[in-house]
């Protein structure tokens, strides 16, 4: 019977060794993907154990994010405090047991609970687990200027829309609020999530949660010319003296399409060049532009300045939506003047969709040379000791336009502040670049209005993008303004709040 | 060294791990190493050390190294009971007093020879049965989480079932002892009360609605009748029966339809069905490789309630992984081996037929448990609610797992002396 029972014995012990192997793929191939779904419970109460990092504004020391003790059941939980509320909700998002995170806090999550494979972090951490401590995340220090984005916010009054700043030079975020916007701090209270989703607003869909900034899709309108402008003026197609006859409309498929009409009627300028052309914005020069130019050289400049691809940032990237022509809710390049209307599209129109990060991208590209620079809203990541473990450095995104093409848009730009539509974004002493934008969605009362800015144009230290939604006025009337107010805000000659 | 004294010095070295998992059990909830882990430990220790001394009068030739992974198991067990609940492992502890107990009352009744029982076989057969239809019986039955496994009086539950598979263990042991020759022969005719068997782990599969407990009897069943009569078309023409019963039970019960679906992919069910083995390979992932440590693992939402259900049963081992990491779940994965180890040995030591059969059933068993409930969990197989070995919490297992303790002792006793005397 001994050979049996060897048999036996040896098939019980394959029986058990599969036991070790099936253990081995759930604690060690598997684990990782395991630990990043959204429905795990565990993970989700497990990462409350853990000393999370604070989120600071770029000053260093005021809290976007930090952390409360509070003991549950005699288990010591650190849970989350939003001090800047609805203001910086959208970046830095929200950690709660209740809901999957949002934001910052969902897409640095691995650097906020210290389980970064970074060196220095693993040695940390582990050293901790020995001694049964309390893991501690590292903090996160973004470039976010925290008095401008209460500025911002507090502009944008309730009004939906996004502001967007940025640092020409480095592509560094100074500002991004949207509105309206939720307080982060309402989702671990009971039925706060549902008084978040009943927030109303003056626009057609409020959604509280979205990053308009880097979510939002709106027609650009006239400050797309820039864009074509750059595209026309690059390629060496015209010169700023180039001259056109504005008859007042622009004749597409026998059908006119006017200029921007005021109470007076559609405005006519007969004999213009293209500098007089985008300084009042004229669509019928920039629609026979289009139509010469053909969509080909206009796609491949929105690409230049990052458009057809999700602009770089550290929020999630399902934050995030790349800009571009759109056809049934998908990107889409025209291969040929058959597929798009050229000259809807040089004046912004057509099925244009676009984020205002990417349109304060083609101000802050144009203010740096023609390189537009790869945004960034964390400055630095730091470790529990005060280490710096990561440090943010700026990236180009790519040459889009020639110098000779950036310091001649910017002359061109310059004119729209001092002597066109964009007058209401001077500031005394600064010379200002700027464009507006007015798109008319068809309905009264419900134009999106725009406008993108940087100054001072010799130097340019910020770059503005401004949208609001479902309004009567033009760009140049009501986001100039506000555009103007955070420029103020940001030039270092101004006290850095 | 003697038997006995290596076995006291394996149960010095199991208490110190107990008293290091009990404290460091403490120190991660309480954050202070208090003396009463130490009790714990020396209490534990204390209860061992009477079964040892029981050995040593009553089977002192016996295999040195099966009390002490006993032990092992049970103080993991009541460890993680005592962290996830201490209320449970106070009455976890409780019944492995009882358990000792009755391990020293089996080694002392059957101290002169155990191979009587063999005569009692019949009986041990009829008594199994008896037990395994308890459940199905009215008043007392009771109905656990979809299964009919429970005999219950007032707030007092047993599980008859754990019983019932030791009896029929011996009565195996004695039967095909009796017949294996003649079953040797193959004759159709012979094969009546197999048929029988086989019907009977069928019967018991569909009353109780429990492929872990029908999958065991019979694996048993046919592990013992393969050592009997060294046919190894028994164990296929068996395991093709078992397939066969198995697929008719799924297509009549839904539970194990269920339990099927998600074992196949348990993510498209993770909030219904699937919930549960879904947390719990979470949680496993949660230990990854060096575990969170004893006492600091997650089990509970912010609010307390246990994320897993039935995690100090069924789910006792994803519970211990997540502690232990990979390395302390492929060592208690090692341990059992080790106890299947020493149990194979006995059955090849054991001189006459009785033994031998007798052993392989309690060790093939044990080894078969295991592998069906942390199968389960890692979803190696459908999973199944039957408990871990020493380790899950529960009186009627524990006791059981006790009894199989006494006769594996007790069989490499009488093998030790007579080779030792020879």
């Amino acid at each position: 019977m001994n050979r049996q029972i060897n048999r036996v014995a040896v098939a019980a012990l394959v029986l058990l060794a599969a036991l070790i192997v099936a253990t081995t793929y759930w604690q060690s191939w598997a684990a990782a993907g395991l630990a990043d779904r959204q429905d795990n419970a565990i993970q989700r109460v497990a990462q409350f154990e853990i000393k999370r990092g604070e989120i600071f504004a770029a000053d260093g020391h005021t809290y976007l994010a930090r952390r409360v003790l509070r003991k549950v059941k005699g288990k010591k939980l650190y849970f989350r405090r939003y001090p800047q509320g609805a203001r910086t909700a959208h970046v830095v998002g929200y950690s709660t047991t209740v809901r999957a995170r949002a934001g910052l806090e969902r897409s640095m999550n691995d650097y906020l609970t210290a389980s970064n494979a970074n060196l220095n972090t693993v040695v940390d951490t582990t050293l901790d687990k020995l001694r049964g401590a309390t893991i501690e995340g590292n903090d996160l220090i973004l470039t976010l200027r925290p008095g401008v984005q209460k500025l911002a916010y507090e502009q944008l009054a309730g009004r939906c829309g996004s502001v967007v700043a940025l640092e020409p030079k480095t592509g560094r975020v100074l500002t991004m609020a949207n509105s309206p916007s939720f307080d982060p701090n309402l989702m671990e209270k009971p039925g706060g999530y549902a008084k978040i989703l009943k927030i109303q607003a003056p626009c057609s869909s409020p959604s509280p949660l979205v990053n308009r900034a880097t979510f939002g899709h709106y027609i650009p309108g006239s400050i797309f010319k820039v864009v074509t402008a750059s595209a026309g003026l690059d390629t060496g197609k015209y010169q700023p003296e180039s001259t056109f006859v504005d008859p007042g409309f622009c004749v597409e498929y026998g059908r006119k399409v006017t200029n921007y009409s005021d109470q007076s009627g559609p405005a006519v300028y007969g004999r213009v060049n293209l500098v007089q052309a985008l300084v009042n914005s004229i669509n019928s020069v920039f629609c026979n532009i289009g139509k010469e130019m053909g969509p080909k050289p206009i796609v491949d400049y929105m690409k230049r300045y990052g458009f057809y691809s999700v602009p770089p940032l550290e929020t999630p990237v399902n934050e995030r939506r790349p800009s571009g022509l759109f056809d049934n809710g998908k990107l889409f390049e025209p291969e040929n003047a058959g597929q798009v209307d050229p000259g809807r599209l040089a004046f912004g129109q057509e099925r244009l969709q676009v984020t205002p990060l990417q349109m304060a991208m083609v101000a802050a590209g144009v203010a740096n040379g023609g390189v537009p620079m790869e945004p960034y809203v964390v400055q630095r990541i730091r470790a529990p000791d005060g280490k710096t473990i990561r440090k943010a450095r700026p990236h180009e995104l790519g040459r889009a336009i020639s110098p000779q093409t950036s310091r001649t848009l910017t002359e061109m730009m310059t004119l729209v502040v001092q002597g066109g539509t964009g007058t209401a974004a001077q500031i005394p002493g600064v010379a200002v670049a700027g464009k507006t934008g007015t798109a008319e969605t068809g309905v009264r009362g419900r134009n999106t209005v725009w406008f993108i800015t940087f100054a001072p144009a010799d130097d340019p230290k910020v770059a503005v993008a401004v949208v609001l939604e479902a309004q009567s006025g033009t760009g140049g009337q009501l986001a100039a303004p506000i555009a103007k107010t955070v420029l103020q805000a940001l030039l270092p000659s101004r006290s850095n709040t | 060294m003697s038997a006995r004294n290596r076995e006291l010095l394996n149960l010095t070295v199991v208490g110190a791990l107990t008293a290091i998992g009990f404290a460091s059990v403490y120190i991660a909830q309480q954050e202070v190493v208090s003396t009463s882990s130490l009790s714990y430990a020396g209490f534990f220790f204390t209860l061992y050390l009477a079964a040892h001394i029981v050995a040593r009068m009553c089977v002192p030739h016996a295999d040195p190294y099966l009390l002490p992974i006993a032990a092992l198991l049970t103080a993991i067990g009541v460890t993680e009971i005592y962290r996830l609940n201490p209320d449970d492992a106070f009455r976890q502890g409780l019944w492995v007093v009882i358990g000792v107990g009755l391990f020293a009352a089996t080694l002392f009744a059957l101290r002169r020879d155990y191979r009587r029982l063999e005569t009692y076989r019949y009986l041990f057969g009829l008594a199994a049965i008896v037990l395994l239809v308890l459940p199905a019986a009215p008043v007392i039955g009771r109905t656990v989480n979809g299964a009919n496994l429970w005999v219950g009086f007032g707030s007092f539950q047993f599980q008859p079932g754990e019983l019932a598979k030791i009896l029929l263990i011996v009565f195996l042991a004695g039967y095909l002892r009796e017949k294996r020759e003649v079953l040797a022969q193959g004759r159709l005719k012979d094969f009546g009360p197999l048929l029988v068997i086989w019907g009977g782990a069928m019967l018991v599969l569909f009353q109780t609605n429990d492929l872990g407990s029908g999958l065991l009897y019979f694996g048993i069943f046919l592990a013992m009748l393969y050592v009997a009569t060294a046919r190894a078309w028994f164990v296929a023409a068996g395991m093709a029966l078992f397939v066969a019963g198995a697929t008719v039970v799924y297509e009549i019960v839904p539970r194990v339809q269920e339990r099927v679906a998600v074992w196949r992919d348990p993510w498209p069910l993770a909030d219904d069905e699937g919930y549960q083995i879904v947390q719990s390979h979470y949680s496993m992932a949660a230990g990854g490789f060096g575990g969170t440590g004893l006492g600091k693992g997650t089990f509970t939402t912010i609010d307390g309630d246990y994320v897993i259900p039935f995690l100090k049963t069924d789910f006792i081992y994803s519970a211990l992984s997540q502690e232990l990491g990979l390395v302390g779940s492929a060592a208690l994965l090692l341990v059992f081996m080790l106890f299947a180890l020493r149990g194979f040995r006995v059955a090849l030591l054991a001189t006459d037929g009785f033994s031998k059969l007798l052993a392989i059933g309690l060790t093939f068993g044990f080894a078969l448990q295991t592998f069906i409930i942390v199968g389960g969990v890692v979803r190696l197989i459908p999973l199944t609610g039957i408990t871990l070995p020493f380790v899950s919490y529960g009186g009627s297992s524990l006791l059981a797992n006790f009894l199989l303790l006494a006769g594996l002792m007790l069989i490499s006793n009488r093998a030790n002396e007579r080779m030792s005397g020879a």
